[in-house]
């Protein structure tokens, strides 16, 4: 058999995190130990840094969407610019890890993990055929167990971990599962062979075909944490530590549904009446569970997962819509969606780090007075969760209601505004907890001296409100971003 | 120039914002910084005034492309009857942010800043001239306003902000439904470019959101509290000033991109009006404190206004306007005064107040002043403001005009109420005879609006002249 051309150049972003991920490892035997936390931030950050790099160039040279790699691979716009968020959220994502506290001796590791998950999830994107897809999945699914899990000395932590383990396992079985039937069915692997075999073999009313497919779109919900798979999501997002909770909640969502978009345009348009419909439905659950499960949290990292439950309900009204207004609406979304959840997480380790104690509504009492630069940051976060004007979630929400709209699906639109009516009442308990209640009120013990300085975790907190913001402003070089990266796909 | 004077009336005050935020100033600092603020803004309005082209339609407008593909731009401009709203805007919350600095606030910083992004905010609702960011504009106001009064209000003002936050959003999220079925399709969200729609339930949207927004009855269940629990200031701008932003959307959205639902709809919105404008004159009559009275005629007097807009006729548009700028100097001074009178008694019930004109000289002839234009006696500016939107409506039935008439007696009898309330009577319980009479700070806050209302009633054509709609 022939060995296929390879264009390095296409896999690019991947690379540099893999080589990122290995050079870190091999810091974590050979720097001293002094050393160890220092140099795998630096070698992880390089690497996201230049992964965000390489698909910058990969969307600048890829005016037109080719296969590559045995058409493994795909290179173009819309998995650069999915690459590019994925590496953004990791360089953040370094940002707030570097002042946890991971013991010394595992610290090494948790860099290099967190590098090829971000390498796996840049290779994911990329996917364009059920192999490359699961092994994309399963490369930084494997990665996240461990780095769930990292904190031994905690039970939660380690409890996080087996239970997303076992939880995304089950998951990934099912997509599995759902790409052998499909394969089954079509006898293709790759995504457009797939749409061409159902179209010349007549496989619309296939039942291995809908099968197949329903698996996949379950397997990449699970993923997204979108309702009714999100069961393992508030233990897993409590648990895990924040900074790795932080990256979850941007960057594999961020993959998850950018995938999920490119399989069902790109593979089963002929099943677009079905898969449409479906993808509407996970998104009112999503929508309808994530919001009014998150309205009863006392804790902010739970809450914060029920949120992101529902985002992807959200999200996935954009992917329902099934037109190129839903894809840029997607991609746009994404940007100050993973900003401010990043940034929210990153407000929540520093409480944490501050107290040493899990964050609650009650113990973040007054925190807005006590640290000024992180309670606006945090505001800025609440304001675009909810969806509300100064910040890139209102214009966010708004593509995804135009696109719905466009695509006639009106009622998703009212799900979406009644949604988002809720949500205001738990967005907003938070800021009233930082600047409404004082500790003295709550009657709380005082956190006793003064709060650990740490001017990285603070820049990355206002790196992140830079974003969420500046997203709300510069609509249109996004947009336009979007707009090209979208076109690349065949609706 | 004149193409960015009203960007400037929007930036100046939200840069100043910034720069109150950002630096660490002292509390003193930080509020003279933001008075001076206020009054350059004031300085920037007088400037677009004399400037404004009251020939044409709208003028000192700017266009920029915000994001192109679904036909979004930032476009704000000012017609001849918001620019008067824009200046009653401005004055009051020069005076409420002076009248902070008299009283002192805690966290000046924080509060100053928050009162400055809201100025930019309001000015920004007024000259909008896109749907979208008419929406950001009217959100953003929301935003300083939950803290201003979450965090600065009486004991009750948890219950209040979520109440009012929650009665606000639910309407303003319908209008962000209405404006993507209104917008997308179309192509623009331009108030001239986008065109009329026959659309009831877009039209219903709209309405909706401003009918909480006003309050109309029945969605006015957060106004009491509201305004019982925010800083006094606060509820001068609240009822002095947002309220108004539900007469700009009535008047430059509802009727004017929808003529058709506006005119079949028109029993409905005059019916609900009517009953609030009799149902918020009868409790404010019965209502047992200072900012209740207040804040129900505020009630029946955005109903009174709405009425005026809905009557669909331009002698009813220019009442509605005159009574815009006439009700927001009018509440804001009353609500300031009630700010007053509750420093000196530390309550607003009238069981406990009376016999405080006794020598307080200032302060009775203020409050009656007050009292007096508010209470629409002939020769004052509520008068004229009233009378035309009387006038106005009586073209579409007399029975409205009869309802508006009945009200207006009211309206003498809980102003009234008010004033003997404070002012006479024998000296009520929570009134100390070292109490102060109105302090010339305070007086420097509070009369230049009165002053206003009594240039306007000597010459309320400066307005009913010089309007273009």
């Amino acid at each position: 058999m022939d060995t296929p051309s390879v264009d390095w150049f296409a896999i690019s972003p991947s690379l540099a995190l893999l080589a990122a991920a290995g050079v870190a490892l091999l810091g974590a035997v050979l720097v001293p130990r002094v050393a160890v936390r220092e140099f795998g931030a630096v070698v992880c950050a390089l690497g996201f840094a230049g992964a965000g790099v390489a698909a910058g160039l990969l969307y600048w040279k890829s005016p037109e969407a080719t296969l590559e790699v045995a058409e493994a691979v795909s290179r173009d716009r819309f998995g650069a610019l999915a690459q590019m968020v994925v590496a953004g959220a990791g360089l953040l994502a370094v940002g707030i890890s570097y002042g946890q506290r991971t013991r010394r001796d595992h610290v090494g590791e948790y860099f290099a993990l967190l590098a090829a998950a971000g390498s796996g999830m840049a290779f994911f994107v990329q996917a364009t055929n059920l192999m490359t897809l699961f092994l994309g999945l399963e490369w930084f699914s494997i990665c996240l167990y461990i780095l769930c899990a990292i904190e031994i000395d905690r039970v939660s932590s380690l409890e996080a971990g087996l239970k997303y383990l076992v939880v995304g396992s089950f998951g990934s079985a099912v997509l599995l599962f759902g790409s052998a039937l499909v394969y089954g069915a079509t006898g293709e692997l790759e995504f457009g062979a797939i749409a061409s075999a159902i179209a010349e073999q007549d496989l619309v009313n296939d039942g291995l075909v809908l099968a197949g497919l329903a698996m996949l779109l379950a397997g990449l919900s699970f993923k997204a944490s979108a309702a009714p798979f999100h069961m393992w999501t508030p233990d897993v997002y409590e648990g895990a530590p924040t900074p790795v909770t932080a990256f979850m909640s941007a960057a594999t969502k961020a993959a998850a549904l950018v995938l999920a978009l490119r399989v069902l345009v790109t593979a089963f348009p002929a099943e677009e009446e079905l898969w449409t419909v479906a993808v509407a439905v996970i998104a009112c659950v999503s929508l309808a569970w994530g919001n009014i499960a998150a309205l009863v949290q006392r804790n902010l990292k739970r809450m914060l997962a029920y949120s992101s439950v529902s985002h992807a309900g959200f999200m996935l009204i954009a992917v329902a819509a099934n037109n190129e207004l839903g894809a840029k609406a997607l991609l746009y979304y994404l940007v100050p969606y993973s900003a401010a959840s990043l940034g929210a997480f990153g407000v929540v380790a520093a409480r944490e780090r501050e107290l040493g104690q899990r964050v609650t509504l009650d113990n973040i009492g007054g925190m807005g007075w006590e640290r000024p630069v992180l309670g606006v940051a945090m505001w800025v976060f609440m304001l675009a969760f909810a969806g509300l004007p100064l910040t890139g979630g209102f214009v966010g929400k708004f593509y995804v209601f135009a696109a719905a709209y466009d695509a006639g699906w009106w009622w998703l639109v009212v799900a979406g505004v009644i949604a988002t009516a809720i949500s205001l009442y738990y967005y907003l308990a938070v800021i009233r907890s930082m600047y409404m209640r004082m500790p003295a009120e709550l009657q709380l013990a005082p956190a006793g001296g003064s709060p650990p300085r740490e001017a990285l975790l603070s820049t990355t907190v206002v790196a992140c409100m830079a974003v969420t913001v500046g997203s709300f402003f510069a609509v249109e070089p996004l947009i336009d971003l979007a707009e090209k990266a979208a076109a690349q796909l065949p609706f | 120039m004149n193409e960015w004077l009203v960007t400037a009336l929007i930036v100046f005050p939200v840069a100043a914002a910034l720069v109150v935020w950002l630096f660490p100033w002292s509390g003193q600092a930080a509020g003279s910084l933001a008075l001076l603020a206020a009054l350059v803004e004031v300085g920037i309005w007088i400037n677009a005034l004399t400037r404004f082209d009251f020939g044409g339609g709208l003028d000192l407008e700017q266009q920029r492309e915000w994001f192109g593909d679904l036909g979004v731009s930032y476009h704000v401009g000012l017609y001849g009857w918001s620019l008067w709203l824009v200046g009653m805007s401005v004055v009051v919350l020069a005076a409420s942010i002076a009248y902070a600095y008299w009283t002192g606030r805690e966290n000046p910083r924080a509060y100053f800043g928050l009162m400055l992004f809201l100025t930019g905010a309001i000015v920004g609702v007024f000259s909008s001239q896109d749907l979208l960011v008419f929406y950001v504009f009217f959100e953003a106001m929301l935003i300083p306003l939950y803290v201003l009064v979450g965090v600065w209000g009486g004991p009750g003002r948890l219950g209040a902000t979520i109440t009012f936050v929650i009665y606000t959003m639910a309407g303003s999220l319908l209008m962000l439904a209405a404006i993507v079925a209104y917008g997308v399709q179309r192509g623009s969200f331009d108030f001239a470019e986008g065109g009329t729609s026959d659309n009831h339930w877009i039209f219903l949207g709209f309405v909706i959101a401003f009918a909480v927004k006003a309050p109309l009855f029945p969605l006015h269940g957060w106004l009491p509290d509201a305004y019982r629990e925010s800083p006094a200031e606060v509820s001068a701008v609240l009822s002095g000033v947002v309220s108004k932003a539900a007469g700009f959307g009535f008047l430059a959205i509802a009727v004017r991109l929808f003529p058709e639902p506006a005119n079949d709809l028109q029993p409905l919105v005059l019916g609900l009006a009517t009953a609030g404008l009799v149902y918020g004159s009868i409790l404010a009559f019965r209502a047992p404190d200072v900012r209740g009275v207040i804040a129900y005629s505020s009630l029946a007097q955005m109903s009174l206004i709405t009425i005026g807009i809905f009557s669909l006729d331009d002698l009813g548009s220019t009442g509605a306007v005159l009574h815009m700028v006439n009700h927001g100097l009018v509440s804001a001074a009353l609500f300031l005064l009630a700010g007053a009178v509750e420093r000196r008694t530390a309550t607003g019930e009238f069981a406990r107040l009376g016999g405080m004109a006794r020598g307080r000289p200032a302060l009775a002839t203020v409050l009656m002043a007050t009292g007096i234009i508010a209470l629409a006696v002939p020769g004052s500016s509520a008068f004229a403001g009233e009378f035309l939107i009387l006038a106005g409506i009586f073209g579409d039935g007399w029975g409205w005009a009869v309802a508006g008439a009945i009200a207006i007696v009211l309206a003498a009898m809980y102003m009234l109420r008010l004033i003997s309330g404070v002012l006479h009577r024998e000296v009520g319980a929570a009134v100390p005879d070292e109490a102060l009479d109105l302090r010339p700070a305070e007086l420097a806050v509070i009369v230049p609006l009165v002053a206003c209302l009594l240039a306007l009633s000597a010459w309320p054509a400066a307005i009913t002249e010089h309007l273009s709609f």
